[in-house]
């Protein structure tokens, strides 16, 4: 039976299940990201003081809708089909039990639709964390719930195919980083969504009335540890994205496969009760709780972030500098493919995400100092950049090279392409800049009207933050539709791609971007040749600094980090005193 | 020869390390460190710190201990909705309590006094979030938190609610008075 196509442009194996699944998650993914950025324009607006587009219920609800469309449908859909591409593809296997993760899929749709049609009927406006005691509609629990056995089903699927290519001994020696990112990512996520369902079936029992009460604390403790864990599934993913696309690009090898996967493990181990991040100035739990679980006494997960920051970037330069780009200690930066949306998406999304996102997670992350952050705009100025600067955008980065390779498609509008990682990134670093920045002045978050014109009538109280603060609202306004532009852009690349771009195969019709299998005639019916071993290089792991360039870069991100770092501690210094 | 590939050596956790890679998993570790110990250095130099003082309550008995602050000591009624304004003495327990959408009573506070916070809630999740100082705290129904706080600059101070709790969630303010 026809089971395999090879790409003659990557030379990439896909399997048929394991293809039509690719495409039909990801297809899902970017119609969630386009919902998603509609919802995002319109709290944007509402958000800019001088706009203030929507009234106060339906802002909320908009909110809510724009927080699981994006950090859950949109990432998690995208992640199954890197899930998927990193076992099946990458290990020249079969995909294991194609009918069940056609299962997950559905799963995973019908709960998209059913939480998507609870927030719309306006009675579940509880925002994406949905603390208790404020009640959602049992469909909205439900939805949630759904979601997530669906995306379960795709993890064991994944691991299903591991142990496939194993038995049927698919490739030589062990599996490549990419796919360990992608195996990391899996661990995370059952850990992720086993923690998802200890809270949200007893939430959910509770909303339809039987059970009597949730203890807030131990609804936010354990809400957390599916809520946060499951950024560190993106942050695991796209950090296998990053490594992807250096190879694929560069044709770069890590500088240490031990040191790489060593970081991936620290993930594993060190980021699970990352809950504690969004605890910090809860009642009823201690200090010594929240400073081990923040940190587990020496932030080994940071660690492994910074580690990644290093050695991607350093496979980069070495790769560059062997092709003869040695002049100074830039020169294999400044001679890289800056107009190929693949690398420069990627590039910036690991620039952002380092600066922007993780400098200022540790910081808020830090038991005293967040005091003067919480709930403020700092904080999803902070997720911005991480979600959106750093998953987001390595995602679109992938997806320019998975068009044509995956859906058979070239890409139109070309031009456009090359710019659009650069306007989203200059969009959204403004915006989580100023968001962050406004965060600082206090202004708070999931707020309609930071000038409480009706608190003056209802309670004759008058407040106003300084007028920087207002000013700075303004651009985030600003800067959150040049970005929500960028992400349109993308949007509509990729979608004319798939419609109209040129095909590359001539059965790569409408209904195959949605998984129809392409003409048989693409496929053979023999197994792809086992997955060898790339020669050794002796010279990998000798002494010396093979990428002086990135070092410098590290250095100064170091100095950034220290710096900001304790400039949060001189401003919680002026405060008042408390104990 | 690459990350989508099998690694070259079957062996590859046996290969050495590059120098590189090495120096800076050293400065990396190094810096976490510090990260972690600047907590609980904080907590023996610092001056910010939150206590671990907080008792479960059900919301109508904490209503009961507010009640009976702000008999003894209110000054005065503000606002369309009257709402109190107390001035307890220098150094006692002084209680607020938030529900929909209100921060009650409106405390007056000496400045350099220190004072026994208490913080809870009577329906859902608040945020004690007081402006322009930016000190946020979570408060929680069925939660009693107290926080030891010395006001040490004077004026009129205000708590913004920010946690999202509905619908009004916006208009929900209330006042913390310091005086000289």
């Amino acid at each position: 039976m026809a089971q395999f196509r090879v790409c003659p442009q990557s030379g990439l194996y896909f399997h048929k299940s394991a293809e039509s699944l690719m495409k039909a998650n990801a297809v899902a993914a970017v119609v969630f990201l386009l919902l998603a950025g509609v919802l995002a324009l319109l709290v944007t607006l509402t958000r800019w003081p001088t706009v203030h587009l929507l009234p106060a219920d339906a802002f909320y609800m908009v909110l809510t809708a724009h927080g699981i469309n994006a950090l859950l449908f949109w990432i998690i859909f995208f992640e199954m089909a890197v899930l998927y591409f990193a076992s099946s593809t990458l290990l020249r296997s079969r995909l294991a039990t194609p009918r069940w993760a056609w299962l997950g899929f559905w799963l995973m749709i019908i709960g998209a639709i059913t939480t998507n049609v609870a927030i719309f009927q306006g009675a579940s406006s509880v925002m994406m964390t949905s603390y208790v005691p404020m009640p959602a509609e049992p469909h909205f629990y439900l939805g949630l719930i759904l979601f997530a056995v669906g995306a379960l089903i795709g993890c064991f699927v994944f691991l299903g195919t591991l142990a496939v290519a194993k038995g049927e001994n698919t490739y030589d020696g062990s599996i490549p980083l990419v796919t360990f990112g992608a195996l990391t990512a899996c661990i995370i996520a059952i850990f992720t969504i086993a923690s998802g369902a200890i809270i949200l079936i007893p939430t959910f029992l509770w909303s339809v009335g039987l059970i009597s009460y949730i203890d807030p604390v131990m609804y936010r403790i354990v809400w957390w540890a599916m809520g946060h864990s499951s950024q560190q599934i993106n942050v695991a993913t796209h950090v296998a994205i990053w490594y992807a696309i250096a190879a694929i690009v560069f044709g770069a090898k890590p500088m240490s496969e031990k040191v790489s996967r060593g970081a991936y493990l620290l993930y594993i181990l060190f980021l699970q009760l990352a809950s504690a991040h969004h605890i910090l100035v809860d009642p009823g739990v201690s200090s010594t709780w929240k400073i081990f679980n923040t940190s587990y006494a020496m932030y080994l997960a940071v660690l492994a972030s910074m580690i990644h920051g290093l050695t991607v970037p350093g496979a980069i330069e070495a790769a560059q500098r062997k092709k003869g780009y040695t002049n100074g200690i830039f020169e294999w930066l400044r001679k890289a493919p800056w107009s190929n949306p693949v690398f420069s998406g990627m590039f910036m999304s690991l620039i952002m995400f380092g600066f922007l996102g993780g400098i200022t997670g540790v910081v808020m992350g830090t038991e005293q100092i967040n005091i003067i952050i919480h709930n403020t705009l700092y904080v999803p100025g902070h997720f911005h950049a991480t979600v959106v600067a750093g998953t987001t955008l390595a995602f679109m980065a992938i997806t320019y090279f998975l068009v044509p390779v995956l859906f058979r498609r070239e890409l139109i509008l070309p031009g456009l392409a090359k710019w659009q990682p650069y306007i989203f990134s200059i969009g959204i670093i403004l915006f989580t800049l100023f968001m962050m920045g406004a965060g600082t002045m206090g202004v708070s978050r999931r707020h309609w009207d930071m000038s409480f014109a009706d608190a003056s009538t209802i309670l004759g109280m008058t407040f106003e933050y300084p007028g920087t603060a207002k000013l700075m609202m303004g651009i985030v306004g600003i800067s959150g539709v040049l970005s929500i532009i960028g992400g349109a852009m993308y949007v509509l690349i990729v979608v004319g791609s798939l419609l109209f771009g040129k095909k590359l195969e001539a059965s790569a019709g409408f209904w195959q971007n949605f998984g129809v299998p392409l003409a048989d005639s693409c496929y053979s019916p023999t197994r792809p040749e086992r997955l060898g071993r790339p020669p050794v290089i002796e010279e990998h792991g000798s002494a010396g600094f093979e990428a002086p360039g990135t070092f410098v870069l590290a250095i100064v991100f170091l100095v950034t980090f220290v710096v900001y770092y304790f400039i949060n501690w001189k401003y919680l210094a002026s405060v008042w005193p408390m104990s | 020869m690459s990350a989508i590939l099998p690694p070259a050596e079957r062996l590859w956790w046996n290969t050495p390390v590059g120098r590189q890679e090495i120096v800076w998993v050293g400065i990396a570790l190094l810096w976490c460190l510090i990260l972690f110990a600047m907590m609980p250095y904080w907590h023996v130099y610092g001056k910010q710190n939150l206590s671990n003082e907080a008792y479960k309550i059900y919301p109508a008995a904490y209503e009961t201990k507010v009640k009976a602050m702000v008999d003894q000591y209110k000054v005065r009624e503000e606002g369309p909705q009257l709402i109190p304004v107390v001035h307890p003495p220098a150094g006692s327990d002084v209680y607020i309590l938030a529900r929909l959408w209100q921060w009650w009573p409106i405390l007056e506070l000496e400045k350099n006094q220190t004072y026994r916070l208490h913080l809870s809630s009577l329906d859902w999740q608040h945020g004690f979030s007081l402006q322009p100082l930016n000190i946020n705290l979570q408060v929680i129904p069925g939660y009693e938190m107290v926080v030891t706080m010395t006001p040490d600059t004077s004026g009129e101070y205000t708590i913004v609610c920010n946690e999202y709790c509905g619908i009004m969630h916006h208009t929900m303010l209330g006042k913390i008075f310091v005086k000289e």
